[in-house]
């Protein structure tokens, strides 16, 4: 095998797959197609929730044009970090629509299911046997924070994928997993220079972000035993050596090295030229294989209930010395909140956010004290329980609509509520714990397979393989 | 000059939910290599600009990609409570401002 071509149908799937593009990618017979469903940029919830960021519809309607090309082409689709945080929870959500995909287009598919869930024994046996370890910056981590978590992940690398690719699979789905590893996962199985597998995987993850402008479309690579090729396929897209060099640098610490749970990958000596107009060669990239196998965890915690309410400030005398009044306000609020509920600094959180002035940046506004007409006030409280964190709003309410303006003699009302009542309960939030890594003791035991028949008519037929 | 003027691109962005990283691109080698030779973007200015500890700024001149990149510890953990920007992609305006003398 000279090269192997596989496409990456979108940055994420529930974002959207442009179908004529697609189209046009499978007539160049790549080898597989793969995107990834998930994210820690779309926050803690989440993954603590248990509730996907992207819409079901959303997601359904990209897995459909996925499964369907995959299909009429015999060619492998991989799936990884699905459902947004790639936790059981997720899993089985992505599971049941694809489910529902294969009904609707009255195809089956064997599908190899990777879970990437963490028992909280497993994690606490690993701590105590000291495989796990921070990266930086991390938080404290010891069994407490294992058992408080709501869920805890593992970022699977190629192997799982590997294994799963192995089983005949007409779609891996995988739990949280390395993005880039959907991609390099069957290259490298195949033999192909793991550097140049890990750095295409790396461009093309994002699905067309790597190009000059953005638009519908679909990435195409191929893989050869020294090179490779970034060719975008979509209406007026185009890549240069700068913006594949370049988006190297997006949402990465290190625009140079990678890690992963096998190693690092290095492209601190990638060359990019130009191949055609629109399309970039790549070369160089080298993968340094690490001592010892690295997964990096993912966890969540509840870290309470919220309650907020959302107002403005107009009045010109209030604006012209916020901190004050503020602070005069806020003390009036503790001691309320003390008095009435009984509660001290240790049993609630709250925040101000004042949006005109510093809501965006906090206390690193280099421009608070500019002159503003208008702020907008988030106040916002953290408590144990949704009933006691709507209590303490309540208590806010009252001082920030009425507190005293030296300015003024007489009663004043202060903020503009946006609401009635002015309170919202979000219910509970959750906070990210964790940023280690765990070294098991085998490649396998952290992630399981599972090869499933799914399909219009077929029962289930449930076989494991590990 | 205005690092805005010069800049393609000029972003901030979440780098996983512990750190952020701030990204500057340019279009046109001759202005990347006035404005590397400025020496004005370091990882001294990030520290100042954004008051954290010049140890753990990460700072990358990225001559082929004609970017400068600078990653730094996140003051709130992404999506935790208090943290006023979930994706850390509006805390790049400092930056726009900084005056390049070439």
């Amino acid at each position: 095998m000279d090269e192997i071509r596989f496409v990456a149908a979108t940055g994420a799937v529930g974002a959207g797959v442009d179908r004529a593009s697609l189209a046009a990618a499978m007539k160049r017979e790549p080898h597989f197609m793969a995107a990834d469903a998930g994210t820690t940029d779309a926050g803690p919830a989440a993954l603590g929730s248990g509730v996907p960021a992207f819409a079901r519809e959303a997601v359904k309607a990209d897995l459909t044009v996925m499964l369907e090309a995959g299909h009429r082409a015999h060619v492998p689709v991989i799936v990884g970090s699905a459902g947004t945080a790639g936790a059981d929870v997720h899993v089985d959500w992505t599971l049941d629509i694809v489910r529902e995909v294969c009904a609707e287009l009255e195809i089956e598919l064997r599908v190899a299911v990777i879970r990437s869930e963490q028992h909280p024994e497993y994690l606490v046996e690993m701590l105590s046997e000291g495989r796990i370890h921070p990266l930086a910056p991390s938080p404290h981590m010891d069994e407490a924070t294992i058992r408080r978590s709501v869920r805890v992940v593992g970022m699977m690398g190629i192997e799982p994928i590997q294994r799963a690719l192995a089983t005949g699979a007409d779609l891996v789905l995988a739990g949280r997993a390395s993005d880039s590893a959907l991609y390099a996962a069957m290259p490298i199985t195949l033999g192909f220079p793991e550097g140049l597998a890990w750095h295409v995987g790396k461009v093309v993850e994002c699905g067309t972000l790597a190009c000059e402008t953005r638009g519908p479309g679909v990435m195409l690579a191929t893989i050869r035993r020294d090179h490779a090729i970034i060719e975008p396929i979509g209406p007026d897209l185009r890549c240069t050596p700068m913006t594949v060099a370049a988006h190297s640098l997006y949402e990465n610490p290190d625009p140079y090295l990678f890690h992963e749970a096998s190693g690092t990958l290095d492209i601190r000596n990638a060359v990019f030229h130009a191949e055609t107009d629109t399309s970039v060669r790549i070369s160089g990239a080298q993968f340094h294989a690490a001592e010892k196998y690295n997964v990096k965890l993912e966890g969540a915690e509840l870290a309470g209930y919220a309650t907020v309410m959302i107002g403005g400030i107009r009045d010109p005398f209030i604006l012209s010395r916020l901190d004050v009044w503020l602070g005069g306000i806020t003390r009036y609020f503790e001691r309320t909140v003390k008095e009435v509920l009984g509660l001290g600094p240790d049993d609630y959180q709250f925040a101000l956010h004042t949006y005109g002035r510093d809501g965006v940046m906090g206390e690193l506004e280099p421009e608070r004290e500019s002159q503003v007409h208008e702020v907008g006030v988030v106040f916002e409280v953290l408590a144990a329980d949704q009933r006691t964190a709507t209590e303490i709003a309540k208590l806010a309410r009252q001082p920030l609509l009425h507190f005293p303006v030296p300015e003024w003699t007489g009663a004043v009302t202060t903020i503009a509520y946006l609401h009635n009542p002015p309170q919202i309960e979000r219910g509970p939030v959750y906070r990210f714990n964790m940023h280690h890594v765990v070294t098991p003791r085998t490649r396998e035991e952290m992630f399981r397979i599972e090869s499933i028949e799914v399909g219009a008519g077929s029962a289930s037929v449930r076989t494991r393989t590990a | 000059m205005r690092l805005d003027r010069l800049a393609s691109l000029v972003r901030s962005k979440n780098a996983g939910p512990f750190q952020l990283t701030f990204d500057i691109l340019f279009s046109d080698p001759a202005v990347y290599e006035k404005v590397k030779a400025s020496k004005v973007l370091n990882a001294e200015l990030i520290a100042h600009l954004y008051d954290c500890d010049i140890d753990s700024v990460r700072f990358f001149e990225c001559d082929n990609a004609l970017a400068f990149k600078a990653t730094i510890p996140r003051r709130h953990v992404q999506g935790s409570f208090g943290d006023p920007d979930l994706h850390g992609g509006q805390q790049h305006a400092p930056l726009m401002a900084v005056d390049i003398t070439t």
